[in-house]
């Protein structure tokens, strides 16, 4: 993918009211569906082109969210406001500043790829052959020009969701909305489209996306906002989400498992917390940096426990999500990838 | 308003674009129309007695008003299609005339509904029917299908726009259009039918329509037909395009 896909200034389109109010601003909002409260006071602001990563496994609430952004449902209680505009009030004049690439493709299959692309610009209130050009263009950029007079129906799960994300770039929008845009997508296409979002940011588009994978949030995101039960519960730049976890792990891998009680009692007193052990592996939380390795090695020579290897490394936003929900986001995954 | 015309004309667009890649969908609009005046024309003809018309004349109003109820078949499946795939949604997202789904939607209906009358007109005329009446009578008894016709898109509208998949829209519409239209006087005369019968066939709109165009293509005794059949169908329209607009916003809020 290329760097054309916004060549134009993408603020421009928004005219912006005041300059300094965050292109998305969420305060107290719930969206309940029957008894299932599926947004519980959610409150989000995402600067202008920042780009925000909504983290949580399934059924947080990532994709109601996105859709009362997107204008699809209107809150229960709270005040939503994308690109100076309330999308309950405004919901006609945002919809000329937002784009959606939604959880599930959604194009029209029996159209071409190119036809899809024109028919939304046309929407858009584009002309034809301003339509056909974009269309044209945005083919070219999502690597489906050899598809683009093909019948959608055709398309590989893939090229669907490439073709959905360029229909949602079709009119330069300055705030886009990405459900889960990489579920589904090979490793190179997922790449593909990580370089993509990150053109777009750096050209201004603000960006808010949904995901359950912590790598992506970690790559893609300035901000990292943890939702669970339809409550946001932590939100940081992914360096202070995994700050929150305190300090580095130290993990310790025995020649022999049945010593790890023995290493577990040697390393104690660097950490604030017992060390845990899982077979012949022994973790630790250990305080400040300098030195620990040494004085770990020290320790368990002291003790006469066999090492094979160990090493420190920085929390994972697996781990955080793992402390703050009490579960861990690849069971989510999983279940995800059967469906 | 002059987006609500472009929108319209490009959901209509992208409607009738599917029948060039979908051309088993021709199949429906062409093929089953004509087996259907065939069937009727030769297995029924000689059984039933039309006092006055020979059964052919009488036959071919009353099936393409039958035929054109079908038409809106198409803006049923495809609109139930359109919510479930998420299409809607993505409309939705878009700053387009609300309206403009579903009047490109019955527009395109009109298109192929004016398609496959010219079919069926052709395929009659060959096994023998014939006018009797002028070209002005001819071109409003069109102009009275279509607008029929259009009306009924509506009701297909809503009905696509109720249920949970395509295969219920197809069995609650056959379930709809099938009593209506045959307790009517479109294959059978009224007189012919028991009490019950003959007296929902009397106020069915069905019967309206069909003695109206018999009225303008036949020559037939129109009473009020003309006027009665293009009232209804501004009825039909008056209740149905606002429900279905409605319910349209409901489904896509889901
Ligand atoms: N239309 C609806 N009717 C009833 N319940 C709903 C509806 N939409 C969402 N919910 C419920 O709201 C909760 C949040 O759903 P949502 O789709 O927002 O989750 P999500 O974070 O997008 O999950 P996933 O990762 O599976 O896409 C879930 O409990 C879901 O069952
Ligand atoms: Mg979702």
């Amino acid at each position: 993918m290329t760097t054309t896909l916004v060549p134009s200034d993408p603020q421009e389109a928004a005219v912006p009211d005041n300059p300094d109010e965050p292109a998305i601003s969420v305060r107290g909002l719930v969206k309940s569906f029957g008894d299932v409260r599926a947004l519980d006071g959610v409150d989000l602001e995402v600067a202008r082109g920042a780009v925000l990563a909504l983290l949580g496994p399934n059924g947080a609430g990532k994709t109601t969210a996105v859709r009362v952004l997107t204008t699809l449902l209107e809150p229960d209680v709270g005040t939503v406001r994308v690109a100076g505009l309330d999308v309950v009030r405004d919901a006609g004049a945002l919809r000329e500043r937002i784009g959606l690439a939604g959880q599930y493709a959604a194009v029209d299959e029996n159209l071409t790829g190119l036809e899809n692309l024109v028919m939304v610009g046309r929407l858009y209130g584009m002309r034809r052959a301003a339509a056909r050009e974009r269309g044209l263009e945005l083919l070219a950029d999502f690597e489906l020009m050899d598809a683009a007079r093909r019948p959608a129906k055709t398309y590989s799960g893939g090229m669907r969701r490439r073709l959905d994300l360029a229909a949602a770039l079709v009119a330069r929008p300055p705030v886009l909305f990405l459900d889960e845009p990489t579920t589904g997508l090979d490793p190179r296409s997922r790449l593909a489209l990580w370089g993509t979002i990150e053109t777009l940011a750096g050209e201004g588009t603000t960006v808010l996306l949904t995901t359950q994978y912590l790598d992506e949030a970690d790559r893609l995101a300035d901000t990292i906002a943890v939702i669970d039960r339809g409550k946001v519960i932590a939100r940081g730049t992914s360096d202070e989400l995994k700050d929150r976890l305190g300090g580095e792990r130290l993990e310790v891998r025995l020649a022999e498992a049945a010593a790890a009680p023995v290493a577990a009692r040697a390393l104690a007193p660097m950490s604030d917390e017992w060390p845990t052990t899982a077979g012949a592996t022994v973790g630790l939380t250990v305080r400040g940096r300098d030195g620990t390795i040494v004085e770990a090695v020290r320790r368990l020579d002291e003790a006469g426990v066999g090492v094979l290897d160990l090493g420190l490394r920085r929390p994972t936003l697996d781990d955080v999500f793992l402390s703050l929900t009490g579960h861990v986001a690849e069971a989510a995954d999983d279940e995800e990838g059967t469906a | 308003m002059r987006r609500l015309v472009t929108d319209t004309l490009v959901i209509s667009e992208r409607n009738l674009g599917r029948l060039r890649t979908a051309p088993d969908l021709l199949i429906a609009f062409t093929v089953q129309p004509v087996m259907f005046v065939l069937l009727f024309a030769f297995v029924f003809g000689g059984a039933i007695q039309t006092p006055g018309y020979d059964y052919i004349d009488f036959l071919i109003p009353g099936i393409i008003v039958q035929n054109i109820a079908f038409g809106g078949f198409v803006t049923a499946l495809g609109l139930n299609e359109d919510v479930s795939k998420g299409l809607i949604d993505r409309f939705r997202t878009l700053p387009m005339a609300r309206a403009a789904v579903l009047a490109g939607r019955t527009l395109a209906d009109v298109a192929t509904n004016l398609l496959s009358l010219l079919i069926l007109l052709a395929t009659a005329l060959i096994i023998g029917f014939s006018f009797d009446a002028g070209v002005g009578e001819i071109l409003a008894g069109i102009g009275l299908l279509m607008l029929f016709g259009y009306a009924f898109s509506w009701v297909f509208a809503l009905l696509g726009l109720m249920v949970s998949s395509p295969e219920s829209a197809n069995s609650l519409g056959f379930l709809a259009v099938f009593p209506l239209t045959f307790i009517s006087s479109a294959f059978v005369p009224v007189e012919s039918m028991p009490g019950g019968l003959a007296w929902f066939a009397e106020i069915n709109p069905f019967t309206i329509v069909v003695d109206a165009m018999r009225a303008l293509w036949l020559d037939a005794p129109a009473g009020d037909a003309v006027w009665g059949a293009v009232v209804w169908s501004l009825v039909i329209l008056a209740v149905f395009a606002p429900l279905a607009v409605r319910r349209y916003r409901l489904a896509a809020a889901r």
